[in-house]
């Protein structure tokens, strides 16, 4: 059992607020990734629920009872770094078994356990092996045993895959998954790849600047991003932001990019849902993932003429710029879609993909029309 | 001109060879890159076209001339780092104006403010001008650094990596600003980089090493649907291409213990093969011939991951995110026939090239 709750956390570094009245609460056995470019606070607080940092205000509680006095060797929590942190001298079974010996278990028991942790990782081949002559990946493995064979309530994790290449990452993504599934510790994962984060988390809390922008499952933050940062920040390629004007008449409604002379027509309930949100005074910005931008080689209705700017092939799919005016327009299309720079396309914004920004605020209108991919 | 061809060029460090026996020809004009992992010999590639070093055999070409007697600084190419060589002291118009200031080079300042006013433009940094490096951010440093190579005019333009210390937005954004900024300049460019997609995205041509050897040269679609071998089909792609065992008997290929069955290409009678997928080839669906269980599901946004365990084997399929997707469950697939590379599992080459 481990339900972590993090309440009003602040943190200072000298006269940096690092961490701003932070609110969270990790459910016992869940995922949840913290997620947010360097420096926005999230390894610091990863560390402040490891007890290797202080919280300068707030309440960390674990299973109810207040740790923020207790030292990190009292919280039952195992931390697992990004650079692998193993004892160069031992073998990778004196390794994962260094913990268990400071506990002064039995060798019988430590053999057992030891091995045990081994085999779900698969490394027990690699047990009389120093780190050194371990390959990353291997070595990141031995870490994770160590920290797992405690039997620890909660793993915290700091971007453990950080020095790993590409396509071994893309393994452990779903190594360390499984993992988390047989042992039900409750995870706390830090990195900065929203990829990571999306395909790995049950929840990610996103952060910037020391504030929490939102925390939700991967295809909350994904269809309803809460600002322009959360927006900008998950998926790949990036969601398209731009300015926009909008005229309504009452029949349609019309939305330009900057002052761009095409408009891209709306269906005109959602003028009336612009005056409704809080966030709807003042100029907007339209937000829609490149998946939501929809090409057609013929005109039909609806659709605004436009030109390959460039085009992205990216094996399975292809990414087509268009250019509005001075706004670009990313599309993503089946491979092979357009030809070459210069085609004339026509393209249309689905409304149910469509997201509405306050520009000064970033906040999201949160209007969607329809059910959008879901 | 800025044709530059490599004849089979070696170069050895002590013991290590870098290059081995390395041919390619990169055409006026083009946008080339030079993808493989850590230890390929992409960026002693290019320091060899630049003159920071000699190869210890064979001969490199840049616009029809053997370079071999050519300094760094007559070769007349601009290298782009990773990381951004900057004088920090100085403003970015200092930055711009200092390779036009050498004393081999006699322009005027009428031709110094015109290249530099210029250079500006097509990299949108005019409102940064006046302020010092040191208060520039990352894409801002790098696109100033292009910047100093564009000044020059050179022939070709020899960048290694220098989008890997931007992050994921900014590394996205100046993709699509280099490519645009090669076909307006019609300049050359050879691009080095470890990442598949940088590569995949930007490159006319992409030329894929492997311990100092080329293994495949050929556009994006050519490398991503009819890679060379194993190595340029599990490099090419994320996620990486499925890999299976596959038992053959005849002309016939099965999988799963018989499930899925494939007819081989012709001539590869008795070979072992290996039986290369991508997971967007892989169609999950009540009539797949195949059973599997769900062994993990990754949500990607618009996709999503799921990895299929048949018996001891992993494979991950691409499908929708509107799928009901559950760890554990069992589900249904097949392999699309036509999509599928079969690989000789001794060599590693692809049985149809």
């Amino acid at each position: 059992m481990a339900e972590i709750i993090l309440k009003d956390i602040e943190k200072f570094f000298g006269p940096a607020y690092v961490i701003r009245k932070l609110n969270l609460t990790i459910k016992h056995r869940e995922f949840v990734v913290l997620l947010g470019p360097s420096g926005c606070g999230k390894t610091t607080t990863l560390r402040a629920i490891a007890g290797l940092e202080e919280i300068d205000r707030g309440e960390i509680l674990i299973d109810g009872k207040q740790v923020q006095s207790l030292e990190a060797g009292d919280r039952d929590i195992a931390f697992v770094f990004q650079l692998f942190a193993l004892y160069p001298h031992l073998t990778a079974y004196d390794n994962i078994a260094f913990p268990l010996r400071a506990m002064s278990e039995s060798k019988d028991s430590i053999d057992k356990k030891v091995r045990a942790v081994a085999r779900s990782l698969q490394i027990e081949h690699l047990l009389a092996k120093r780190p050194s002559s371990l390959a990353g990946g291997d070595m990141q493995r031995v870490a994770i045993g160590r920290a797992l064979v405690r039997r620890p309530k909660a793993m915290l994790m700091d971007e453990p895959m950080g020095a790993l290449d590409a396509k071994l990452r893309e393994e452990m993504r779903t190594e360390l998954k499984r993992l988390h599934l047989e042992n039900e510790a409750t995870t706390v994962y830090v990195t900065h790849d929203q990829v990571e984060a999306m395909s790995m988390a049950d929840r990610i809390a996103i952060m910037n600047d020391g504030i929490l922008q939102q925390v939700g499952t991967p295809d909350e933050v994904y269809h309803s991003p809460a600002n322009l940062f959360v927006a900008q920040f998950v998926g790949s390629p990036v969601m398209n932001i731009a300015p926009v004007t909008i005229k309504s008449d009452g029949k349609s409604m019309q939305v330009s990019l900057y002052d761009d002379a095409s408009a891209f027509e709306f269906p005109s309930e959602i003028a009336a849902q612009i005056a409704a949100s809080p966030a709807g005074v003042g100029d907007l910005t339209l937000g829609i993932r490149p998946e939501g931008v929809l090409l057609s080689r013929e005109a039909r209705d609806g659709y605004v003429p436009s030109h390959v700017h460039l085009i992205e092939p990216l094996g399975a799919y292809d990414i087509v710029d268009l250019k509005f005016g001075v706004s670009i327009l990313r599309a993503r299309t089946k491979s092979g879609f357009a030809s070459k720079a210069g085609e004339k396309v026509w393209a249309r914004l689905d409304p149910a993909q469509t997201h509405l920004f306050n520009t000064k605020s970033g906040d999201s209108l949160h209007i969607r029309l329809g059910d959008g991919a879901h | 001109m800025a044709h530059i061809k490599f004849h089979s060029v070696t170069k050895r460090f002590g013991n290590n060879t870098a290059l081995d026996a390395l041919s390619i020809d990169v055409a006026d004009g083009e946008f080339f890159v030079l993808l493989g992992p850590t230890g390929a010999g992409k960026t002693t590639a290019l320091r060899l076209i630049a003159g920071l070093d000699a190869p210890d055999s064979g001969s490199i070409e840049i616009g029809g001339e053997d370079v071999r007697d050519r300094t760094a600084a007559e070769r007349d190419v601009a290298l782009v780092f990773q990381y951004y060589s900057l004088y920090p002291r100085y403003t970015v118009r200092q930055n711009l104006e200092f390779p036009l200031r050498s004393r081999t080079r006699d322009f005027t300042q009428t031709e110094i403010d015109q290249r530099v006013d210029q250079a500006s433009k097509t990299l949108r940094i005019t409102h940064l001008m006046d302020r010092k490096t040191d208060r520039l951010s990352g894409g801002e440093m790098q696109r100033v650094s292009i910047g100093r190579a564009i000044v020059r005019e050179p022939r070709a333009f020899l960048m290694d990596e220098p989008l890997s210390n931007l992050d994921a937005k900014l590394r996205e954004a100046l993709r699509s600003e280099l490519k645009e900024l090669q076909i307006r300049l019609k300049a050359t460019f050879i691009f080095v980089t470890h990442d598949q997609v940088e590569a995949m995205s930007m490159g006319d041509k992409v030329a894929v090493l492997n311990k100092g050897k080329l293994v495949q040269v050929g556009t994006p679609w050519e490398i991503y649907n009819r890679p060379r071998d194993l190595f340029v089909a599990g490099f090419v792609g994320s996620p990486s291409m499925n890999m299976l065992v596959g038992s053959v008997s005849g002309s016939q290929c099965s999988l799963f213990d018989g499930a899925q069955k494939l007819l081989l290409p012709a001539k590869t009678a008795g070979a072992s093969v290996t039986v290369g997928i991508r997971a967007e080839d892989v169609e999950v669906g009540p009539n797949g011939p195949v059973e599997a269980v769900i062994h993990d599901v990754e949500n990607h946004g618009m996709e999503k991951i799921i990895t299929l365990r048949v018996a001891d084997t992993l494979l991950k399929a691409t499908v929708s995110s509107k799928m009901q997707t559950i760890v554990d469950a069992k589900v249904k697939f097949g392999v699309d026939p036509q999509k599928a590379h079969f690989f000789d599992a001794a060599s590693g080459m692809n049985l149809s090239a």
